[in-house]
C-alpha cells in the first residue's frame, strides 16, 4: 500500500517537474527583458528604431513584429489552397488505398526537412526564379521566405484539418448524398460548416509554427531593420533577428533579444491557445 | 413541360461539371505539393552524392584555406562532417537521456490521471511547451545553462534546448497509447495481486511499447534537424568533440557555416543530403515499429 502511494508522488513529480520547465522558461524571459521595458517601456513594442549604437541606444520591436505578421500571414494565404485540398484529399475523397498513402509519405517527408534545408532550397532554387520574374531585384525579402514557409507548414495546416474533415459525420453526409447532392454540394454545404471552426483551428496552429521559423527566414528574408513597404521588400522577423544578433549581443541589447524572445513566446502561446480551444470542442 | 425539363437538365449538367471540376483542382493542388518536395529531393541527390565518400564520415570539416587551396588547384575539397556527425550524437544523445525518462514518467501520470486539476494544468503546460519557437528555446538554454554552468557555449546547453523540444511529443505519446491499452488488462493484473508499480512498468509499458517508441523516435527526428537554437547554445566547433562543458558542431550547425563560407560552399550539399537522409530514416524506423508491433488484445 506504501508502495503505491510512493509511486503515485513519483509519477507526480515528472508532472510537477514539467511545471516547473514551463514556469522556469516565464519567468527567464520576464526577468531577462525587465531592463528593456524598464528603459523603453512599451515603446519598446511600438518603436521601429533598432539602433545599437553605442550612446544612442534605442531598441524598438515594431519593424520585426510588422515583419514577422506580414510573412506569415502571407505564407497561410499561399498555403491555403493546397492544404486544403490535401486535407479534402486525406479527409474526403480519398480517406483510404495507394493514392492517400503516397499523398500522406509525401506530406511526412515534407514535415520532415529540417528548416536550413529549405532555406537553401529557396535560396537556390526560388531566388533565381523570383529575379527572373523581376519580382525583386536581388530576389530575397518577404514574399521569397512567405513562399518556402508556405510550403514548410502544408504538413501542420494539412493534417489537422483532414482529421476533422474526416471525423464529420457520415448520416449528414448520406442525407445529403441521398438528397442528390453533388460531391461538391457536400464539401460546401455540410463538410465546410461542420468542419470549419476545426480546420480553422488547423491554420491558426500552422500560423503559430511559421511565426517561428527561424532558419529558413534568415536565409532568405534580406535582414534589413525598416518596416517592409510592399510584399517584395526586405524585412526581417523576430525569429530571425534573434538568430542573427543574440551571439554578440551584451546589455541593453542583449535584454532587448530576450524581450523579443518573451514576445515572440505571447504571440505563439496566444495563437496557440486559441487553436487547442477550438480543436478540443472536436475532440471532447 | 419540355422547357422546364430541359432547364433542369441544363442545370443538373452544370452541377454535375461544378463537381468534376472541383475535384479535378482539388486533386491537381494536392499534388502540386508534390512538387517542391521532389525540387529539394533532386537537387540535394544531384549536387551531394558526390561528396558523399568514406572521407566524408570520418574527416572533420576542412578550414575555409584547406578548401580555398583546393579550389585553386580544382581539386575536390578535402575533408568532411565527422564532427558534425559526432556532434550531433552527443547532443541528441544527451537530449533523449533527458526527455526520454521525464517524459514517460509524466506520460504515465497523465494517462493514470483522467481527471483533476494538476492533471489538467500539465496537459495545458505540454501544449503550450509544443508551441514555443526553437529559437526562444534557444535563448532560454543560454541563460539557463551557457552562462551559469557551463560559462561558455557547450553541447550541454543545446542539448536542454533541443529536450524541452522533444518532450511534449513524448509525453502526448506515451499517455495517447496508454490510454488505449483495455482497462482489464490493468485490472487483470492487480486482481493478481501485483503491486502497482510493477502492473505500470511490467503490464502497461511493454504493452505500449511500440506507440511510446515511435513516439521517441519522431521526437528524435523532430529536433535532429534543428538548427537554430543550437547557433545560441553549442555554437559550433572544428575539432570532434565529447566534452559537453565545451562547444560542440552538430550537422545542421555544419550546413549554416558552410552556407555562410563562400570556399566551403560546395559541402552544404554533401552535409544537407545525410542530414536528410538521417532524418528519414528515423522516420521509417518509426513508422516500421508502429506498423510491426502493434500489440494485439
Amino acid at each position: 500500500m506504501k508502495s503505491e502511494r510512493l509511486f503515485q508522488y513519483f509519477l507526480k513529480l515528472g508532472g510537477v517537474l514539467i511545471l516547473m520547465v514551463a514556469i522556469g522558461i516565464v519567468t527567464t524571459l520576464i526577468a531577462g527583458s525587465i531592463p528593456t521595458f524598464k528603459e523603453f517601456g512599451l515603446g519598446f513594442i511600438f518603436s521601429s528604431d533598432w539602433n545599437p549604437t553605442e550612446g544612442r541606444e534605442s531598441y524598438g520591436a515594431l519593424p520585426f513584429i510588422i515583419g514577422t505578421i506580414v510573412t506569415s500571414i502571407l505564407a497561410l494565404i499561399l498555403t491555403f489552397p493546397f492544404a486544403f485540398s490535401i486535407a479534402l484529399f486525406l479527409g474526403e475523397y480519398f480517406k483510404k488505398g495507394r493514392m492517400s498513402s503516397i499523398l500522406k509519405s509525401m506530406i511526412d517527408l515534407l514535415a520532415g526537412i529540417p528548416s536550413v534545408v529549405y532555406g537553401l532550397w529557396g535560396f537556390y532554387t526560388i531566388k533565381p526564379i523570383i529575379v527572373e520574374l523581376g519580382l525583386n531585384a536581388q530576389g530575397f525579402g518577404i514574399f521569397t521566405s512567405a513562399f518556402v514557409l508556405a510550403i514548410m507548414i502544408i504538413p501542420y495546416a494539412s493534417s489537422i484539418s483532414a482529421e476533422v474533415i474526416n471525423m464529420v459525420p457520415s448520416n449528414l453526409k448520406e442525407a445529403a448524398y441521398s438528397l442528390g447532392a453533388t460531391r461538391f454540394e457536400v464539401v460546401k454545404n455540410v463538410i465546410i460548416p461542420n468542419a470549419g471552426s476545426g480546420i480553422f483551428a488547423g491554420f491558426i496552429l500552422a500560423f503559430g509554427r511559421a511565426i517561428g521559423e527561424t532558419m529558413a527566414v534568415t536565409m532568405l528574408i534580406g535582414n534589413s531593420n525598416n518596416i517592409p513597404t510592399n510584399l517584395f521588400d526586405l524585412g526581417n522577423t523576430m525569429a530571425s533577428l534573434i538568430a542573427n544578433q543574440f551571439g554578440e549581443a551584451e546589455g541593453l541589447k542583449y535584454t532587448s533579444l530576450v524581450a523579443m524572445g518573451l514576445l515572440l513566446f505571447v504571440i505563439t502561446g496566444i495563437l496557440n491557445l486559441i487553436g487547442k480551444m477550438v480543436m478540443r470542442k472536436f475532440t471532447a | 413541360m419540355n422547357t422546364t425539363n430541359s432547364i433542369s437538365n441544363q442545370k443538373l449538367k452544370w452541377r454535375v461539371f461544378n463537381d468534376k471540376l472541383f475535384s479535378i483542382v482539388m486533386m491537381t493542388l494536392a499534388f502540386i505539393s508534390a512538387v517542391p518536395l521532389l525540387s529539394i529531393l533532386y537537387q540535394l541527390i544531384k549536387k551531394g552524392y558526390k561528396q558523399i565518400r568514406l572521407n566524408f564520415f570520418i574527416e572533420v570539416a576542412p578550414d575555409t584555406m584547406e578548401a580555398m587551396m583546393a579550389k585553386v588547384n580544382h581539386e575536390i575539397i578535402p575533408g568532411g562532417i565527422a564532427n558534425g556527425i559526432v556532434g550531433t550524437l552527443v547532443i541528441v544523445g544527451m537530449a533523449s537521456l533527458i526527455a526520454i525518462p521525464l517524459g514517460l514518467i509524466t506520460g504515465i501520470y497523465l494517462s493514470e490521471t483522467s481527471k483533476g486539476k494538476m492533471a489538467n494544468i500539465v496537459r495545458f503546460v505540454v501544449d503550450m511547451l509544443q508551441g514555443i519557437p526553437s529559437i526562444v528555446l534557444g535563448v532560454i538554454a543560454y541563460i539557463w545553462i551557457v552562462k551559469p554552468v557551463t560559462s561558455g557555449f557547450s553541447a550541454l546547453a543545446g542539448s536542454v534546448a533541443l529536450s524541452i523540444m522533444m518532450l511534449p511529443s513524448i509525453i502526448r505519446s506515451t499517455e495517447e497509447t496508454l490510454k488505449m491499452i483495455p482497462p482489464t488488462l490493468k485490472e487483470a493484473a492487480l486482481s493478481l495481486g501485483v503491486p502497482y508499480y510493477k502492473t505500470v512498468l511490467k503490464v502497461l509499458l511493454p504493452t505500449g511499447m511500440s506507440g511510446i517508441s515511435t513516439g521517441i523516435i519522431l521526437g528524435i527526428s523532430r529536433i535532429a534537424g534543428e538548427t537554430a537554437p543550437l547557433m545560441l547554445t553549442a555554437l559550433g566547433s572544428s575539432a570532434i568533440n565529447l566534452d559537453i562543458t565545451q562547444p560542440s558542431s552538430a550537422i545542421p550547425l555544419l550546413v549554416w557555416e558552410f552556407y555562410n563560407d563562400p570556399n566551403l560552399i560546395d559541402l552544404i550539399w554533401g552535409a544537407s543530403l545525410i542530414l536528410l537522409l538521417i532524418i528519414f530514416l528515423l522516420n521509417i524506423v518509426a513508422k516500421a515499429i508502429s506498423k510491426k508491433w502493434k500489440v494485439q488484445y
